[in-house]
């Protein structure tokens, strides 16, 4: 899942400082999940903006909107009736619903309302850990279900480097070593012999060494 | 002396803090006039989206009342409450409303004294902190 915190107030409050009327705009999918932009937090930051902007004397009429995907144009294609009664569209989606939002309405000044972060699992609640960097060429099923490129903090393919101390990764003492998780798991699973597995050298053009990417299915093109 | 008479609005757990004020009532105890209690099943069940509701309608003040800790009825509504508490007042003072409009406090059902004592203390804080700043502008708008 893409997880995403909403940004620091003040910068939000800057943000919208020359609009008098906006319509912010929820997701109904990743960011609900990570609690950070779904119609909850639409709610809250609206309730906070007409507070914050009330109390500056500078009214800010906002309506509240959750799309169910903001990447997808079917569900953008919602707001084309309405969308020229705001001065702005303040998204609380991810970048890639912002920049849905702000390519189909070019005319509209589209302001992020979080900060996307990374792709997530759900540890416990309240918690997200990165888990994978979408490199575009997976080898979790090598490396025992542990990612190295998006948990080693170096994303080195052959081991822990000479920093992993009592399974700690020398940039902190609260991060696990990636490499140590691997051996760990490897031999819980019996499969030692892929750690002596020599890795190549990784292709990096898969990920975003290559440039934007882009994934075309032409068996599913209307 | 100012005039300013602060509505400070009690989201109060029915097993706690709404029987303390009932107590406190039974007591004969004197507290603002201006304190409003809500009844809630739970401070657990308190949003962070009614407190902001309340102070966008104007109250200047927001107490969430519930049991002490450990003796939480639905056992640990008070804690997840504190927990939004927390948050929320981060948030008011990043809008400039101010933190202190909001506070998270814990009693037992017997304590009306403690009830009648609360509330005078966080109004008395409130009234020091002034009207809440988006009334005029509201008013005006």
């Amino acid at each position: 899942m893409i997880t995403a915190t909403r940004k620091p107030m003040e910068e939000i409050l800057k943000s919208v400082e020359p609009f008098r009327k906006i319509l912010l705009l929820g997701c109904n999918e990743c960011v609900t999940v990570c609690h950070a932009g779904g119609r909850k937090e639409v709610a809250l930051l609206g309730a906070a903006l007409r507070l914050g902007r009330l109390q500056k004397g500078q009214p800010l009429e906002v309506e509240e909107l959750t799309l169910e995907r903001q990447c997808d144009p079917e569900y953008v294609e919602e707001l084309a009736r309405t969308v020229d009664q705001y001065d702005a569209v303040c998204s609380m989606a991810c970048g890639c619903g912002v920049q849905t939002i702000a390519e189909r309405y070019p005319a509209l000044p589209v302001m992020p309302m979080v900060n996307t972060e990374f792709m997530g699992a759900s540890e416990a609640n309240g918690v997200w850990a990165e888990r994978c960097a979408g490199c575009g060429d997976c080898v979790l099923g090598y490396t025992g279900g542990i990612c190295p490129v998006a948990r080693c903090s170096k994303r080195i393919f052959n081991g822990p480097c000479g920093g992993s101390t009592k399974g700690k990764c020398e940039i902190s003492k609260d991060v696990d070593c990636a490499w140590q998780l691997i051996w760990d798991r490897l031999k819980e699973l019996g499969q030692t012999e892929l750690y002596s597995k020599l890795m190549e050298p990784k292709d990096w053009s898969t990920a975003r060494d290559g440039g934007p990417r882009r994934i075309v299915r032409e068996d599913m093109a209307l | 002396m100012s005039d300013f008479e602060p509505v400070v609005v009690v989201f109060a757990c029915d097993y706690c803090a709404y029987t303390a004020a009932d107590v406190a009532g039974r007591m004969n105890l004197e507290y603002p006039a201006g304190v409003r209690i809500v009844r809630v099943p739970c401070t657990g069940k308190v949003d962070s989206l009614h407190v902001l509701r309340a102070l966008e309608k104007g109250a200047d003040g927001v107490m969430v009342a519930g049991c002490l800790e450990g003796d939480c009825h639905f056992k640990n509504g008070n804690l997840r409450a504190a927990a939004r508490v927390k948050a929320l007042k981060r948030l008011l003072d990043d809008i400039n409303i101010g933190a202190g409009r909001v506070e998270m406090v814990r009693m037992s059902a017997g304590q009306g004294a403690v009830f009648a004592e609360t509330a005078r203390d966080f109004a008395e804080t409130i009234r020091e902190m002034g009207p809440n700043p988006i009334k005029p502008a509201a008013q005006a708008a």
